[in-house]
C-alpha cells in the first residue's frame, strides 16, 4: 500500500497549477469560484471564453486518446487536474457534459463520421452539451421513458417527441444526446435508441424549473417532432440502453477529488464562523464538526482506494459502490450543520428578495443530492442487490 | 497511487483467513471466552511456532519478520472478524508497540525475542478514573537510591491477570496530565504485584486489575527517560488504537455477512426477507459503514508504517487515529446492533454469534475512548487551534 502519487504525477501537478494560476487571472478573475450548484447559469459568456482557454491551452479533454486530441492522461492525472482546478477555485465547467459524458460515449459507441463530426467541437469548448434522460414518469425507474423516436422515410429522418426535466444548461446547449423510444410496442430497456439532436430548431421548447432556492438551472425541454438526421443515432436503433449505460460506466471517480476539494473549503468556512460566532464552544457543534471533519477524510481515502482499483478482475468494487450514497449524505449533514453553526443568523438572506447566501445555498442544494444522479433509496437497492447479492422486490 | 493491498499482504490475510477459520470456530470461542484465562494455551503456542504472528512487526534482527503495520492491521480485521480469543492484542499491539517505540536498543534485545517465542505481555497505564489521555496514569513512581519504586492500582488492562511480561506508565508525585510520566517495563511475578481477572460483559477480550505495592525496579526497568515518557506513551497509544480499529472493522463486516446470510434464509409471508427493502436498505447501510471504516483503518496503518520509517506523513499519527477509532467504533456497534435487528427473535438468542459481536463491538468501542472521546480530540485541533494531538 502506498499514499503517494508518484513523483511523475507531482511534476504534472505542478505543471496543472501553474498554468491555472497564469491563466485564471484578468479577465478571468472575477469567475473564480462561480458557476458551481446554486451559480450554474451565472456569467455563462465569460465561463464559455474560459473554456476556449482551456482549449488553447490543451487542457479540455485531458482524458481523452491522443487521437482525437486528448491528452490520453491516466486516472491519476485526471484526479490531479480536477483536484487542482477545484484548488485554484476554477469556475464551473460549461463543457464537462460533452467532456465527460458524451465525448467518451461516442468515443466508445459511435460512428467514425460522428466522432469527426462531434469531437472537436467538445474539445475546442465551442459546442456545448446537454443530457435528455429523465422524464416526468422516468425517474429512478429511467427505463420507462416515453419520447418516441420515429423515422420518417420519406424525408429521411427522425422525428422525436416526448418530454426531458431536470435538464440542465439546456437553455445553453447546441446538442442534446437523448434517449426515446424507436419501437412503440417495446417496454422498459429494450426498443430504446441514444440520438443526437440540435436544440436550436423550431421543435425544441426549453422551460425553466424554478427549484426552491429560487434559482433556475434545471430545465424541462420539450421535443414535438424534433429533426435528427439520420446519422445521429449512435449505435442501432435498439441499442439505447446499452449505450447509455456504458456512458454512466465512464464515471471513474475522476472528478471526486476535486469535489472534496469544494467540500473542505465548505467545512474550513463552517469552522470559521463556529470560531468566530462562539459556536465552537458548543460541545454538540464539536461533535458534528468533527464528525464532519471525520467523514470528508475517510471520503477521500475511500476515493484513493476506488482510484487505485481494489480489484485487479475489474468486479465490482465496494468502496466505489457505497460512493455516492456516502458523499451525498455526508454533504446533506453539513448543509445542516452549516446552519446550526449560523444559529439565528441562518434565517437572514443577503440581500432580498431572495438572496440567499453561500451558506444557505449550499444547505438548499443538498437536499437535492440524496436525490439526483439515483437517489438514496435506489443507490441501497443496488448495494444490497448487486454488492450483497440480495434478491429483487417482485416488480408491480 | 496504490492504495490497494500487494500480492503478499493479500496472502498473509488469506493465510489468517484460512488458519482462524479453522481455529476459531464459534465452538472454540465459547469454549475459551468460558476460562479466566480466556485462551487456549495451546493455539497461542501454535500462532507462535507455526503461524510467528507475535514475530509480524518486529524487526529481523530481533528474530521477528519486520513486516509492517498494514500487515498487522489485516491480521487485527481478521482476528477480530473471528472473534479470536488470544492474547495477540495485548502481546503485539500494546506491548510489542510499547517495546518498538520506547524501549533501550538492550530492553528490545532482551524483551523482544521473548515476544517471538510466545512470551504474552501487556501495557499498563490506566488507573480507574476511566480516562484515556495522560490523566489515565493514576500509579505513582518514587526514587529511591538507584532504584524505582511503584505503587498504585491499574485497571481494564487487557489480559493483564495472564501476561508475562508488563509494560507500565507511573507518573511522579503531584505531577499531573502529560507531566512526570515514566515507562518501565517488568516481568509480571515482581514482588508486590497482585493480579486479579475482572469479568466482563464481552467475555471474548479479558480484563484485569493490577495492584502495586511499592514494586521495587532497578534502572534497566525504566524504558526512556525518567518522567518524560508521555510523547511516547502517546504514540503507542495511538499505534493500539489504530490496530483495535481494524478488529472492529472485522467484527463489523462478520455482522453483517452472518446477518445476509441469515435473511436469504428465512422466509416470512412466503418470501425470503432479504427480498424486502425495508430490510435490504439496512444492509445496505452496514455495508458502507464497514467499506468507510475499511478506508480509514488501512489509511491509518499506512500512517502507521510512515511513523516507522520515520516519514513525513508520520505527523498525521494522531489525527489518523482518532479518525479511525471514531469512525470504526460507531459502525462496528451499528453493524452489530442491527445485525440483532434483523436476526429477529433468535438474535436475542445465545446461540447465535451475533451476540457476541454486539457485546466485542461495545468493549472495543469504549477502549482506549469511545467515538465522542476521539471526536472531542479532533475538535481541539479543528476549533482551539491546539495541537494537543
Amino acid at each position: 500500500m502506498k499514499l503517494r502519487f508518484s513523483a511523475q504525477d507531482e511534476q504534472f501537478r505542478a505543471e496543472v497549477a501553474t498554468w491555472l494560476e497564469q491563466n485564471l487571472g484578468g479577465e478571468f478573475e472575477e469567475i473564480r469560484g462561480r458557476g458551481g450548484p446554486g451559480d450554474e447559469h451565472m456569467l455563462v459568456e465569460e465561463r464559455k471564453a474560459w473554456e476556449r482557454k482551456l482549449h488553447q491551452g490543451g487542457w479540455t479533454c485531458i482524458g481523452w486518446p491522443a487521437e482525437y486530441g486528448g491528452r490520453n492522461a491516466t486516472i491519476e492525472q485526471q484526479v490531479i487536474f480536477n483536484e487542482e482546478y477545484a484548488r485554484a477555485r476554477g469556475p464551473g465547467r460549461m463543457g464537462h457534459i460533452g467532456e465527460t459524458l458524451l465525448g467518451p460515449t461516442l468515443i466508445a459507441f459511435g460512428s467514425e463520421g460522428q466522432k469527426q463530426r462531434f469531437l472537436p467541437p467538445i474539445l475546442r469548448g465551442e459546442e456545448l452539451w446537454c443530457q435528455g434522460y429523465s422524464e416526468p414518469s422516468a425517474g429512478s425507474d429511467l427505463a420507462n421513458v416515453k419520447t418516441r423516436a420515429r423515422f420518417d422515410e420519406e424525408a429521411g429522418r427522425w422525428l422525436i417527441t416526448g418530454q426531458k426535466v431536470w435538464t440542465s444548461l439546456a437553455h445553453e446547449s447546441h446538442y442534446c444526446f437523448v434517449i426515446a423510444r424507436v419501437d412503440p410496442q417495446s417496454v422498459g430497456h429494450r426498443g430504446l435508441g441514444f440520438f443526437l439532436i440540435a436544440m436550436n430548431q423550431p421543435g425544441v421548447t426549453v422551460r425553466p424549473i424554478e427549484q426552491l432556492t429560487g434559482t433556475c438551472e434545471f430545465n424541462e425541454v420539450f421535443f414535438d417532432d424534433a429533426v435528427c438526421g439520420p446519422d445521429d443515432i449512435v449505435g442501432a436503433p435498439g441499442d439505447g440502453w446499452k449505450v447509455a449505460m456504458g456512458l454512466l460506466g465512464f464515471e471513474r471517480g475522476v472528478s471526486t477529488l476535486g469535489q472534496q476539494m469544494l467540500f473542505n473549503n465548505e467545512l474550513d468556512e463552517i469552522i470559521r464562523i463556529a470560531r468566530s460566532n462562539g459556536a465552537a464552544r458548543d460541545p454538540v457543534i464539536r461533535q458534528r464538526i468533527a464528525d464532519a471533519h471525520v467523514g470528508l477524510r475517510i471520503m477521500r481515502f475511500n476515493s484513493m482506494r476506488m482510484l487505485s482499483g481494489g480489484t485487479s478482475d475489474g468486479s465490482l468494487q465496494k468502496e466505489a459502490m457505497i460512493y455516492k450514497l456516502y458523499w451525498s449524505t455526508w454533504h446533506r449533514n453539513l448543509g445542516k450543520l452549516a446552519m446550526d453553526v449560523l444559529g439565528p443568523e441562518s434565517e437572514i438572506l443577503d440581500s432580498g428578495p431572495y438572496g440567499l447566501s453561500r451558506m444557505q445555498s449550499m444547505y438548499l442544494f443538498t437536499r437535492s443530492d440524496t436525490i439526483y444522479g439515483g437517489t438514496n433509496q435506489i443507490q441501497r437497492n443496488i448495494i444490497a442487490e448487486r454488492a450483497l447479492g440480495m434478491p429483487r422486490e417482485p416488480r408491480g | 497511487m496504490e492504495f490497494k493491498f500487494s500480492e503478499e499482504q493479500l496472502m498473509i490475510r488469506d493465510t489468517a483467513d484460512a488458519f482462524l477459520a479453522e481455529v476459531s470456530t464459534s465452538a472454540a470461542v465459547r469454549e475459551a471466552m468460558a476460562t479466566e484465562l480466556g485462551y487456549d494455551p495451546m493455539l497461542w503456542q501454535r500462532m507462535c511456532e507455526e503461524m510467528f504472528w507475535p514475530a509480524i512487526h518486529i524487526p529481523e534482527q530481533f528474530g521477528g519478520m519486520g513486516l509492517g503495520y498494514v500487515e498487522l492491521v489485516a491480521m487485527q480485521e481478521q482476528m477480530g472478524r473471528y472473534l479470536l480469543c488470544a492474547p495477540f492484542y495485548a502481546t503485539v499491539c500494546l506491548a510489542t508497540n510499547a517495546l518498538l517505540v520506547a524501549a533501550s536498543e538492550q530492553q528490545k534485545a532482551r524483551y523482544l525475542p521473548a515476544i517471538v517465542s510466545g512470551t504474552t505481555a501487556t501495557l499498563a497505564y490506566t488507573g480507574s478514573n476511566g480516562q484515556w489521555d495522560a490523566d489515565a496514569v493514576e500509579a505513582i513512581c518514587t526514587r529511591e537510591g538507584e532504584n524505582y519504586v511503584i505503587s498504585g492500582n491499574y485497571r481494564f488492562v487487557p489480559d493483564g491477570h495472564s501476561a508475562q511480561l508488563l509494560v507500565v506508565a507511573a507518573r511522579e508525585p503531584g505531577t499531573r496530565g502529560e507531566e512526570g510520566i515514566s515507562l518501565f517495563v517488568l516481568p509480571a511475578d515482581c514482588p508486590g504485584i497482585s493480579r486479579h481477572w475482572l469479568p466482563t460483559m464481552d467475555q471474548t477480550r479479558k480484563q484485569a486489575r493490577l495492584d502495586f505495592d511499592k514494586v521495587t525496579l532497578d534502572a534497566s526497568a525504566l524504558m526512556g527517560e525518567v518522567g518524560q515518557a508521555w510523547p511516547q506513551l502517546a504514540q503507542i497509544i495511538d499505534l493500539a488504537t489504530i490496530a483495535i480499529a481494524g478488529d472492529q472493522v472485522g467484527g463489523a463486516q462478520q455482522s453483517l455477512d452472518s446477518t445476509v446470510a441469515y435473511l436469504k434464509e428465512r422466509v416470512q409471508f412466503g418470501r425470503k426477507i432479504a427480498s424486502y427493502q425495508a430490510v435490504k436498505h439496512k444492509a445496505a447501510d452496514m455495508m458502507l459503514k464497514v467499506e468507510a471504516a475499511r478506508s480509514a483503518i488501512y489509511y491509518a496503518a499506512c500512517i502507521a508504517d510512515e511513523f516507522f520509517q520515520g516519514g513525513e506523513l508520520s505527523v498525521e499519527l494522531p489525527e489518523a487515529a482518532s479518525i479511525a477509532k471514531a469512525y470504526c467504533s460507531d459502525a462496528y456497534f451499528h453493524n452489530a446492533g442491527t445485525g440483532i435487528q434483523l436476526h429477529g427473535g433468535v438474535g436475542f438468542t445465545a446461540e447465535y454469534d451475533i451476540q457476541l459481536y454486539f457485546k466485542r463491538a461495545k468493549s472495543t468501542e469504549t477502549f482506549l475512548g469511545n467515538a465522542s472521546y476521539h471526536r472531542e480530540r479532533l475538535a481541539r485541533t479543528l476549533l482551539d487551534g491546539s495541537d494537543l494531538l
